[in-house]
């Protein structure tokens, strides 16, 4: 018996079950997928908003402010890459310049720290790129950008430093009310009885809410689609710049990553099918117009990737927690769209607040609180890069040029706690094929080590769900 | 460690610099190889052609790369393999990660010579789902030939770059079913015999003018759709269509990786997208020199290996502290070409210049003209000019030495497509 089941492993599950692991619990994380963070968390903005935009009075704007504060204690504990950059949201008229004054006192209602409306004389120095018709900005020092892969990475790993027991390809099928408890059950057969359970099921939490009879919020996913572009013409911008917002969302925003890319998008169009992320011309050419009005210098031939991601919108428009009024003890976390990547840590303190009503929580006294990053061999000093090429040879092979990731990382990547299994699941962790070769040479490397450590063969290797094999055999020549 | 001359890549061009540094002077030779063999590129092409210009017989590419190996290794010359350069300095300081930890190594002179990369989907940004089964034709082919997988079975292939009609043909042995091949120009990049040896002779269509709009399938790909481009690639309204395959790859062009060059403060001809050379291939920064894939995509590796044995001759002589031009004229490309190759040439060398070229367009029967100052200096007439393939002019001292303006290279003769 459980006391406490978390359905669906992405950035908001793995935080929460972060949280909870602090307390004495036992707990365990439900994910549909072959790795964690497959789902929205894989496939957005990367952004930690400050905090602004969301409504005064909604949970959005109340938890994004908190969840923004929590990540700059987090990341340090938990050793993600965060970089808490800034924002400028650019207005380049007079209607723009009366929304910019309308977020700026929202802002302020909300408790965001840091905001400035600055003139353009301002803007120009400290962005020199963006547009010269440009009028009014609102600065946000409390805005910032995150690897979201690695947040979640982080979250997972150290909750389950901490005791949190992962599941993949469980996918939920039916939930169940017995005497004292919640029956989970599996499409594999699997059983889970726990007392409480958390839905934070993304995309999916409109169907995993249905299967305990609640039915006051169904998902309509909005797909967004965006640009990556080399690193080499990244330096245009230092401060995530967006363009003023509008009823359809936050509007196209051009960024720096936190691993040196540029990152431009996103559209924001409704889709039918959850699973249906395609990019389209008409998106990418959506992206382009907005962000060359931003940043007219922008070097969009110097794309690496175009992707797209779904969002896990619900007409309500804000953040739905509630419980369910079919099963007690089920907290349902309903329409967690932007922001919902800033907004996570502070989702996961309302849902540690819930379970506090069920069950006395006792902090352990071995709590371990922090969690070290995979290092990047790159990044490291002379002296580090010597240190550690004594402890591990491993670190001496190169495997991605582009990224000059080191095999010794990768190995690292799939033997840590909810390790990697797939080719996507080492990209997202160490970065191999996320550079401008896209993998082309490490491709070949990245199945050897996964078939290797693993002991798995190559014909078996996902790039990331069930179904998506690299290799469909071996050639006829090899016996 | 301190090297006379440090070749960076051990493919085509790094073996021929390297052989050619060490025979013309310069006592400590190295390369620097970051994969687990010598021969680069050369060690997946297992088809044949290679060495028709250099050794008047038709070489696969592993017995292409064999000979220069093995010539390599009859010398005194330092193997680095599994080793990859980190850093560089324009004072050709090397630092590489391999085998033997952390090396720091100097040379008097440096070759770059570290290949090209393939364009990629994400580069092109070919619309739809980001499935399992989007290759490069390139690390299909290292998986086939070298590792001895199949990556598919229902093939499309995007682009007529020579790699990907190599594969086509290398897919079909294999038993795949190559359904087509999609190439947005008018005209095919790859070179005319690989049109015919490895798509006509397998029935296989090649289809001019044509983008790739959609990849299908959200885990493992399922089809594409494919239309008809103008003249200025835009879709032409109603001609898409569905191709059902499981594999896309793609040969959408090649680009030289300079990263490394950067680092060294190596400028960087946009056109080429490789280093701006002079006539002994000396790039901008004293003693670093540039050949091969590196420096500008070539079709044909005969000519990779005449360019690099300049680039290491010249990187020795630069080493022994003989190699002292001080009479440069500028080379440009007329506007019937994409590219000319080297950007500069020393007056006062007596080895003269090697020039290259690509049109933009196809000629038939076409004057390669030569100008100096206006001048006709040189002319060469051709039967067929194809963008796909690169010219080389030799030009030798006699006819250089008392130049005096920039010189100019373009075609005469009509566009024919």
């Amino acid at each position: 018996m459980y006391d406490c089941i978390i359905i669906g492993a992405g950035v908001v599950g793995a935080a929460t079950a972060r949280e909870l692991s602090k307390y004495n619990l036992r707990i365990a994380v439900l994910e549909k997928g072959t790795e964690v963070c497959q789902g929205t968390s894989k496939a957005n903005s990367a952004i930690v908003h400050g905090g602004y935009d969301a409504a005064y009075g909604t949970l959005k704007g109340k938890l994004n402010v908190r969840g923004a504060k929590l990540y700059q204690k987090l990341s340090k504990e938990l050793n993600f890459s965060y970089d808490k950059c800034g924002s400028l949201v650019l207005a380049f008229n007079d209607e723009d310049e009366k929304k910019l004054e309308e977020l700026y006192e929202n802002g302020l209602k909300n408790g965001v720290e840091g905001l400035r409306i600055i003139d353009k004389d301002e803007i120009l120095n400290m962005e020199p790129n963006v547009s010269q018709d440009v009028t009014k900005a609102l600065y946000c020092s409390e805005a910032g950008i995150v690897c979201p892969f690695n947040a979640t990475f982080a979250f997972i790993e150290n909750a389950m430093d901490n005791g949190v027991e992962l599941f993949l390809e469980e996918k939920v099928v039916n939930i169940r009310k017995e005497n004292d408890y919640i029956l989970v059950g599996t499409e594999k057969g699997s059983e889970f009885k726990t007392k409480i359970l958390i839905n934070s099921a993304g995309l999916y939490s409109d169907e995993i809410a249905e299967l305990a009879g609640d039915k006051e919020f169904k998902v309509k996913p909005r797909r967004g689609e965006y640009r990556i572009l080399d690193k080499k013409v990244s330096d245009i911008v230092n401060h995530v710049i967006f363009t003023t917002p509008t009823k359809a969302g936050k509007g196209v925003l051009v960024s720096p990553t936190v691993h040196g890319n540029l990152i431009v998008g996103p559209t924001s169009d409704p889709v039918d099918d959850k699973e249906d992320t395609r990019t389209t011309d008409k998106g990418i050419e959506k992206v382009d117009e907005v962000a060359l009005k931003l940043v007219p210098k922008l070097s969009l031939n110097e794309t690496i990737r175009v992707f797209a991601g779904n969002r896990a919108s619900i007409e309500q428009g804000d953040f739905l927690i509630f419980e369910s009024k079919n099963i007690k003890g089920m907290l349902n976390l309903g329409g967690i769209d932007s922001p919902g990547l800033a907004s996570s840590p502070a989702i996961a303190e309302e849902v540690r607040d819930f379970v506090s009503k069920y069950i006395d929580l006792t902090e352990k006294n071995n709590f371990i609180k922090e969690r070290q990053a995979i290092p990047h061999f790159n990044e490291l000093s002379d002296e580090e890069k010597e240190e550690i090429l004594k402890r591990n040879p491993n670190y001496k092979k190169i495997i991605c040029r582009c990224e000059m990731i080191t095999e010794g990382e990768i190995i690292e990547a799939i033997h840590r706690n909810a390790g990697a299994r797939t080719v996507d699941g080492i990209k997202r962790r160490v970065r191999p094929g996320s550079g401008r070769c896209q993998g082309g040479f490490c491709g070949p490397r990245i199945l050897e080590i996964l078939s290797r450590e693993l002991d798995i063969p190559v014909e078996d290797i996902l790039k990331e769900s069930q179904g998506s094999n690299i290799v469909v055999g071996r050639t006829k020549g090899v016996l | 460690m301190e090297y006379d001359c440090i070749v960076i890549g051990g493919g085509p061009a790094g073996l021929a610099a390297a052989i050619e540094a060490k025979d013309n002077g310069a006592d400590k030779v190295c390369v620097i190889e970051r994969d687990r063999e010598l021969g680069g590129i050369l060690n997946q092409c297992i088809h044949n052609g290679f060495g028709l210009h250099e050794f008047n017989e038709e070489l696969t590419g592993p017995e292409y790369a064999a000979k220069f190996i093995d010539e390599v290794y009859k010398r005194d010359i330092d193997i680095f393999l599994n080793t990859m350069v980190i850093d560089l300095t324009k004072d050709k300081e090397v630092t590489a990660l391999g085998d033997n930890g952390l090396i720091k190594l100097k040379g008097k002179s440096v070759v770059l010579a570290m290949g090209c990369r393939e364009r990629t989907a994400g580069a092109i940004g070919v619309k739809g789902f980001r499935p399992a089964g989007v290759y490069n034709a390139g690390m299909a082919q290292r998986l086939i030939n070298m590792e001895g997988y199949l990556v598919g079975k229902e093939v499309v292939i995007y682009g007529s770059g020579d790699i990907g009609l190599i594969m086509a043909r290398r897919m079909t042995l294999e038993g795949a079913k190559v359904k087509a091949v999609v190439e947005i120009m008018p005209h095919s990049s790859g070179l005319n015999r690989n049109i015919h040896q490895c798509l006509n002779d397998f029935n296989i269509p090649l289809l001019l003018s044509h983008k790739v709009t959609e990849i299908h399938g959200k885990n493992r790909v399922e089809g594409v759709t494919i239309a008809k481009v103008d003249d200025k690639f835009n879709e032409i309204d109603g001609t898409r269509e569905y191709i059902s395959c499981d594999t896309l790859l793609l040969s959408v062009g090649l680009i030289p990786e300079n990263e490394i060059s950067q680092k060294a403060n190596v400028s960087i001809d946009l056109r080429t997208r490789g280093a701006y050379v002079d006539s002994n291939m000396q790039t901008e920064i004293p003693g670093i020199f540039s050949c091969g894939n590196v420096l500008h995509v070539h079709d044909i590796v005969d000519f990779v290996t005449r360019e690099s044995r300049i680039a290491g001759k010249n990187a020795a002589r630069f080493a022994r502290g003989e190699l002292n031009n001080s009479k440069y004229i500028d080379v440009y490309a007329g506007d019937k070409l994409i590219y000319v190759i080297p950007q500069k040439i020393a007056l006062d060398d007596e080895n003269g210049a090697l020039i290259c070229f690509r049109s933009k367009n196809i000629y038939r029967n076409p004057t390669v003209k030569i100008y100096s100052n206006d001048k006709l200096i040189k002319q060469k007439k051709y039967k067929i000019i194809v963008p796909s393939e690169m010219i080389q002019i030799h030009l030798k001292y006699d006819y250089i030495k008392d130049l005096e303006g920039n010189i100019m290279v373009d075609i005469e003769g009509e566009k024919n497509d």
